[in-house]
């Protein structure tokens, strides 16, 4: 009758809540130890029936709470007061009131979470689904609407007759023997499990990574080689036209941009008068730009022996008797738009002043190359009066 | 007519035997889903869609979709956000507070109430990752060693409220579950199908109706309840510190924490009872959730919104009493600025029509009820509404002032966020026993012994 299993124990159902109660006393009256009573609901009462020790699950409650409450506090201490001391709002780095809040929210999840752990794994030894009384008919009816006593075969004074005995005087109904189920070996590394295991392992990896490392990553401060911003001639993936150089807005005007009314226009019979005086100071500006910008086709001297010259059409000289015929405004407008399609435009490389300053600049060249008599008296009184007799 | 009030009402009408109860709970669980169901899914998935859009939207061009500019800087995005875990209230004060005050009647609501909590918090949680504008950078708020050597701000109450939400919704998931693991038993012994039983199996854990077992798990539900109770409280709290930390007039305000615990749950219990309305409705269970708790629980609305209404006077009595300038601008400029539509709709939504709950007649009228929570929802939300951007729109510095106008993204991210909270109440309705099994047995007339020769030994 036992087909070879063994017997887990003797089961019966009652239908009342105050015949469960009645049998639950009798039989722990009667001396047995490992018995059970499974009820739809708790039954108030049963565990006085039963003589159960009241639940010490309160004390597991009340040591992860107070444990929760100091880790917390010590951590917030250590993040903000010394692992990485920041005044935030002129409160101390250890502000107990600001710390209130979470302290107590984390003690309240440091206790509960434990508490439901311990009980579900500690006292419980869930999960544990093959266990005997799985799938019984007493099971499926003790979960529904029936009362019930199991007595198990491990206690002591077990004699399955005097428990069948018992259990029938009670008034127990549909008295079932309960056997343990056939034990199925596994082996702990089976293939598949350890196939489990690997992909388990490569699915928190790589989520882990990429999550922390590219989903979540901030360039540190330190790198500043990342810099937020947009370099000239980089392509940009922001604006429409590519360009991280951006143009002006249409219609702006440099601060202290005057207009030329000749812009563009080569031909003309009317020109600006130079508004510089060629002083000392005037006189070094041009130098400074003529020396920059238009000695290299032009010549040092404006000679106009080129620097370039092979690699570029040679610059005429500035010495000729029509360059020196030239109106001061006639060499700006050359000089702002360009002259024959070879000599270009130098409007945007030097501003207004630098190109009247440049002219006054060509104009003492000239001068140098033909001075009149009257120069080298001055030059000479210029010589005795600051005493120089070197040359 | 004298009242014996010491008489509890009956939690469920008529004495039906266990096995009936049974069969009626689980019922929506195991029969094909009715055409209205469908339906009714259908429209909820829908708005479910049209909010998960206008995320997109937002995450693919920014924030910018939103109405949202200076000195608007919070408004539909936090609005729901507080709205969302108001919501959540109900759902712990019916399962933890009416516990442990050993209310009887709470058995045929709270599951339903407890999974409203999760989803509502499931709602809010979206919010404050979105309003962030990077939501893929929310991981820098748990507190972990990172490269930067950065940790959370502990001292704000933004973080204050990472830490509570996070717990809240934790709690009330494993509150939840440790309520759910009996009936997952039931369950697991009822079904014949095999792919039902093993996700049974599963998530009973092998639970065996012991009372050695019980006997640990009515303590652990209590202590679950005990500390559940001071949880609730201090969440809606820390979410009004987001606001009463700040300087700004109409929010920098020591009554923000009870005015906003009692708000949440008075919007809480309207939610609850529009729910169940439904429910009970749709799935035979008049008998279970019954008239007396329809009642019960307006009376909470009522008085919820008294205390609501308390709080606006105080605002006002604290506007004139504080004889700051700033402080009476702002309040007259919620009743009487651009906002005062949203001000009167509040206050006539939470303050006049609940007061109609002092009729027994109406407390007990099914069709008013419906109405008369759904306004209290709308006024809720409205509440929110006016308390951050009415205060916003006009701060301190009036060139800056500016009328904030919602745009067709706010209003789908609202849509949506009703979306996904209906539509978990839907789904949940048919794949969890909606009312607690082992619970609801325990109090049928009959199922604890009579206790004749057996008190007190």
């Amino acid at each position: 009758m036992n087909d070879g299993k063994k017997l887990f124990g003797v089961a019966a159902l009652f239908d009342t809540p105050d015949e469960i109660l009645k049998a639950a006393k009798t039989v722990n009256n009667a001396g047995y130890k490992n018995y059970d009573v499974n009820t739809p609901y708790p039954i108030h009462g049963i565990d006085k029936a039963m003589k159960l020790k009241s639940s010490k699950l309160g004390y597991v409650t009340l040591f992860f709470g107070f444990f929760g409450a100091s880790f917390i506090l010590f951590f917030m201490w250590w993040t903000l007061a010394v692992n990485y001391p920041l005044v935030i709002g002129g409160k101390p780095y250890f502000p107990l009131p600001a710390f209130v809040p979470i302290t107590f929210e984390f003690t309240v999840l440091n206790a509960v979470l434990s508490t439901f752990i311990a009980m579900i794994a500690v006292v419980f030894n869930l999960p544990f689904n093959s266990h005997p009384l799985h799938d019984s008919n007493y099971m499926r009816n003790v979960t529904s609407d029936k009362y019930g006593v199991v007595i198990e075969s491990e206690d002591p004074q077990f004699d399955e007759n005097k428990v069948n005995e018992l259990l029938r005087s009670l008034g127990g109904k549909n008295i079932e023997r309960i056997f343990y189920p056939e034990q199925k070996e596994f082996k702990v590394f089976q293939p598949r499990f350890v196939v489990f295991l690997i992909i388990i392992a490569i699915i928190t990896s790589v989520s882990t990574y990429v999550t922390l490392n590219k989903l979540m990553y901030l360039p540190p401060f330190s790198f500043m080689e990342h810099q937020n911003k947009g370099i000239a001639q980089y392509e940009s993936t922001f604006f429409y036209d590519k360009r991280e150089m951006r143009e002006p807005v249409k219609g702006t005007i440099a601060r202290g941009f005057i207009p030329y009314a000749f812009t563009g226009v080569t031909d003309t019979n009317e020109f600006y008068s130079n508004p510089l005086l060629p002083t000392q100071k005037v006189l070094k500006l041009g130098q400074e730009k003529f020396l920059t910008y238009c000695s290299p086709c032009h010549g040092n001297y404006g000679e106009g022996k080129s620097r370039l010259r092979g690699f570029f059409p040679p610059g005429p000289t500035l010495h000729s008797a029509r360059v020196i015929g030239f109106s001061d405004g006639k060499i700006y407008n050359i000089i702002t738009n360009g002259q024959n399609g070879i000599m270009p435009s130098y409007a945007y490389q030097t501003t207004r002043d630098e190109r009247w300053a440049i002219i006054n600049y060509i104009r003492v060249l000239q001068r140098a190359q033909n001075p009149k008599p009257s120069d080298f008296s001055a030059i000479s009184e210029i010589n005795k009066e600051s005493g120089n007799a070197s040359n | 007519m004298a009242i014996d009030y010491s008489l509890e009402l009956a939690a469920i009408e008529g004495n039906p035997p266990l096995k009936e109860l049974d069969e009626i709970i689980i019922k929506p669980m195991v029969t094909k889903p009715s055409r209205k169901y469908q339906i009714v899914l259908a429209i909820t998935t829908s708005l479910l869609i049209i909010g998960a859009i206008c995320i997109g939207i937002t995450f693919y061009y920014g924030i910018g979709m939103w109405g949202n500019n200076q000195p608007v800087a919070w408004a539909f995005d936090i609005t729901n956000f507080v709205f969302w875990i108001g919501i959540g209230h109900a759902g712990t004060l019916i399962s933890a507070i009416l516990y442990l005050l050993r209310q009887q009647w709470r058995n045929g609501i709270a599951r339903f109430a407890e999974a409203m909590t999760i989803f509502a918090v499931m709602c809010a949680g979206i919010f404050p990752i979105i309003h962030t504008g990077r939501p893929w950078l929310a991981g820098y708020l748990i507190p972990y060693p990172n490269q930067h050597v950065m940790w959370p701000n502990f001292i704000s109450p933004l973080v204050w409220d990472v830490f509570a939400v996070s717990t809240y919704f934790t709690v009330s998931l494993v509150f939840w579950y440790v309520g759910l693991i009996p009936d997952f038993a039931t369950l697991r012994d009822r079904t014949t199908n095999k792919i039902r039983k093993t996700i049974y199996s599963v998530f009973s854990l092998g639970w065996r109706n012991s009372s050695r077992q019980w006997q640990h798990y009515e303590k652990v539900y209590m202590i679950l309840a005990g500390l559940a109770t001071p949880l609730v409280l201090s969440v809606h709290t820390v979410v009004s510190w987001d606001f009463a930390a700040a300087i700004i007039p109409g929010w920098h305000s020591t009554i923000f924490p009870p005015y906003f615990v009692a708000g949440a749950i008075f919007s809480g219990f309207a939610m609850v009872s529009t729910v169940l309305i439904f429910i009970r409705k749709i799935f035979d269970m008049e008998h279970i959730i019954t008239l007396d708790h329809l009642e019960k629980m307006n009376k909470i609305i009522l008085l919820t919104g008294s205390m609501v209404g308390y709080a606006y006077i105080i605002e006002w009595f604290m506007a004139w009493y504080s004889g700051s300038p700033v402080e009476l601008f702002t309040t007259l400029n919620r009743a009487f600025g651009p906002y005062a539509w949203g001000y009167w709709i509040m206050v006539s939504c939470n303050v006049f029509f609940p007061q109609l709950f002092w009729f027994k007649k109406i407390r007990r009228s099914v069709p008013i009820t419906l109405v008369i929570v759904i306004l209290v929802n709308v006024g809720m939300w409205f509440e929110r509404f006016v308390i951050i951007v009415a205060s916003l729109s006009r701060d301190f510095l009036p060139s800056s002032w500016h009328y904030y106008k919602p745009t067709l993204v706010d209003m789908g991210i609202l849509f949506g966020s009703f979306g996904l909270f209906f539509t978990l109440v839907l789904l949940f309705a048919r794949t969890l026993p909606v009312v607690s099994l082992a619970e609801i047995k325990s109090i049928v007339p009959g199922a604890q012994p009579s206790h004749g020769e057996n008190q007190h030994e």
